[in-house]
């Protein structure tokens, strides 16, 4: 599993930190998602999917 | 099974997405008026119309991606009527459409002002083609009158400002925002409109536009003066896109009249702008117009047309970008709540306020504190 975010399309909605803590976080200046691992277990693919899905910007790509 | 999606933006393609992502395999319809593949509504009074973002990243998904998941799209033939005991839906092209259970985002139409139709030089935001019509009217930099003095009022101002036009904002509230947020805070955003260049003419309904041969000249407010105006953009809310249900049967009042699981009637749901639905946390009939509402209502009505019994009982959020200021509001401030800076400063215009009223916090605003804010947003409880 390969995430992919677009830090120029996030809106700094928090929702994919919400969804799942270990793979995003955001800039503590701006709130500009920050993705803290690229190739998360896949234990947490259902939490990431999740993530891809609320984000209002659709700034998370999730590739299987 | 099979299901059939009115309205192909944020809430329909988001339906279509939890279905497949909740492993529902048999056919989706998604049935849209607009000739675009979905498309994102919040950047166009942003980066779309400041001309930062081209068409392409205005698109909700990719191609590819919308080939993935599998389903038949019909483009540019707007739904005129819905037989909701046979759930038929009939289209203006004379298409008849049929489906087990039929999903509803329509959204929302821009309200307009009386004598707007047919005038040059007036615009109302909500669609890619209003977007672009408004764009090409904003070079060469006009005089601008945004008449409306909310969310999408405020954010085409600071637009329009930047692409170096002289703006002024007429309204009816002494400060944008202000119904919502109340005077401290919508006075923060009149201070920063101010220092940015936006005229401020607010306190004072709009009554009519000026024109001359066929083009706008000004906007005309109740005390009788006119703002001289190249270009006017109308900006004074929406309305619920439900007018080709009216014979439906459906209880229409300001929106589809649902119950707390979405359902506007057996096999009927609807979801998005267009839905007012009854939110059991605060026991209202709610209706909200936000980009995160579309998505997360979607995911509620998918999983019960699979056969989950969810009711939607969301904290209502949404975000404005003006200018450099970025504002995140989570539950539903009102003016007369009481305001308690928990984090930051006023002065600083990097905060996090919360909105207390009856001993509760019934809202979190966050002035340019995103991270900071969505770490607030916990004080908010229901109920
Ligand atoms: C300019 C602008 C800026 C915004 N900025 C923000 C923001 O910063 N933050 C935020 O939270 N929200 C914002 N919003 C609100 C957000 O975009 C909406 O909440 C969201 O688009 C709602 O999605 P929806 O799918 O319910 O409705 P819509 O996006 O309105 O989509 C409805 C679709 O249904 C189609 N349709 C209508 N009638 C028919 C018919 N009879 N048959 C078939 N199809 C039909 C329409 O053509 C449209 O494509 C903004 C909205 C606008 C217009
Ligand atoms: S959910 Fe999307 S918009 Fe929000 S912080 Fe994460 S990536 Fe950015």
């Amino acid at each position: 599993m390969k995430v992919i975010v677009d830090q120029d399309k996030c809106v700094a909605s928090g929702q994919c930190v919400t969804a799942a803590m270990d793979v995003f976080d955001q800039r503590d200046e701006d709130g500009i998602v920050v993705l803290l691992t690229e190739n998360p277990p896949e234990s947490l693919a259902a939490d990431v999917h999740q993530a891809a899905a609320v984000c209002p910007a659709l700034a998370i790509v999730v590739e299987d | 099974m099979s299901v059939l999606i009115v309205g192909a933006s944020a809430a329909g393609l988001s339906t279509l997405e939890a279905l497949r992502r909740q492993g529902y395999q048999d056919p989706i319809t998604v049935l849209g008026a607009e000739t675009y593949l979905p498309y994102d509504r919040p950047p166009l009074s942003k980066q779309y119309l400041c001309g930062d973002w081209d068409e392409l990243r205005t698109r909700l998904r990719p191609e590819e991606m919308l080939a993935k998941l599998d389903a038949n799209f019909v483009l540019g033939d707007p739904a005129a009527a819905l037989d909701v005991n046979r759930r038929v839906v009939s289209t203006e092209s004379g298409r008849e459409l049929s489906a087990d259970s039929i999903v509803i985002a329509t959204g929302l139409r821009a309200r307009r002002l009386p004598g707007q139709e047919g005038l040059a030089g007036v615009h109302v935001l909500r669609t890619l083609g209003d977007a672009d019509a408004l764009r090409r009217d904003l070079t060469d930099s006009p005089r601008v009158v945004v008449v409306g003095d909310g969310v999408l009022g405020a954010e085409i101002a600071a637009t329009a400002r930047k692409l170096g036009c002289a703006v002024t904002m007429a309204g009816p509230q002494a400060a944008p925002l202000e119904s919502q947020f109340g005077t401290i805070v919508s006075g923060l955003l009149a201070d920063l409109h101010t220092a940015e260049g936006v005229e401020l003419r607010l306190g004072t309904a709009v009554s009519g536009l000026t024109s001359a041969t066929g083009r706008v000249t000004g906007v005309q407010l109740a005390n009788g003066e006119v703002l001289p105006a190249d270009v006017v953009v109308v900006a004074l809310g929406a309305t619920p896109a439900t007018e080709w249900l009216n014979d439906s049967g459906l209880t229409l009042d300001n929106g589809i009249v649902c119950d707390a699981q979405c359902r506007a009637a057996e096999g009927i749901y609807a979801a998005g702008d267009v839905a007012r639905w009854q939110h059991d946390g605060l026991d209202a009939l709610l209706r909200l117009e936000n980009r995160t509402n579309a998505t997360e209502q979607a995911a509620c009505v998918a999983a019960n047309i699979l056969g989950e019994n969810r009711s939607y009982t969301p904290i209502p959020y949404f975000w404005t970008d003006q200018f450099a200021t970025k504002i995140q509001v989570h539950g539903i401030p009102t003016a007369n709540a009481e305001i308690v800076v928990a984090e930051g400063a006023l002065d600083e215009r990097r905060f996090v306020t919360h909105y207390r009223r009856d001993g509760r916090t019934v809202a979190v605003l966050g002035w340019n504190m995103p991270k900071q804010t969505r770490l607030h947003r916990e004080h908010l409880v229901h109920g």
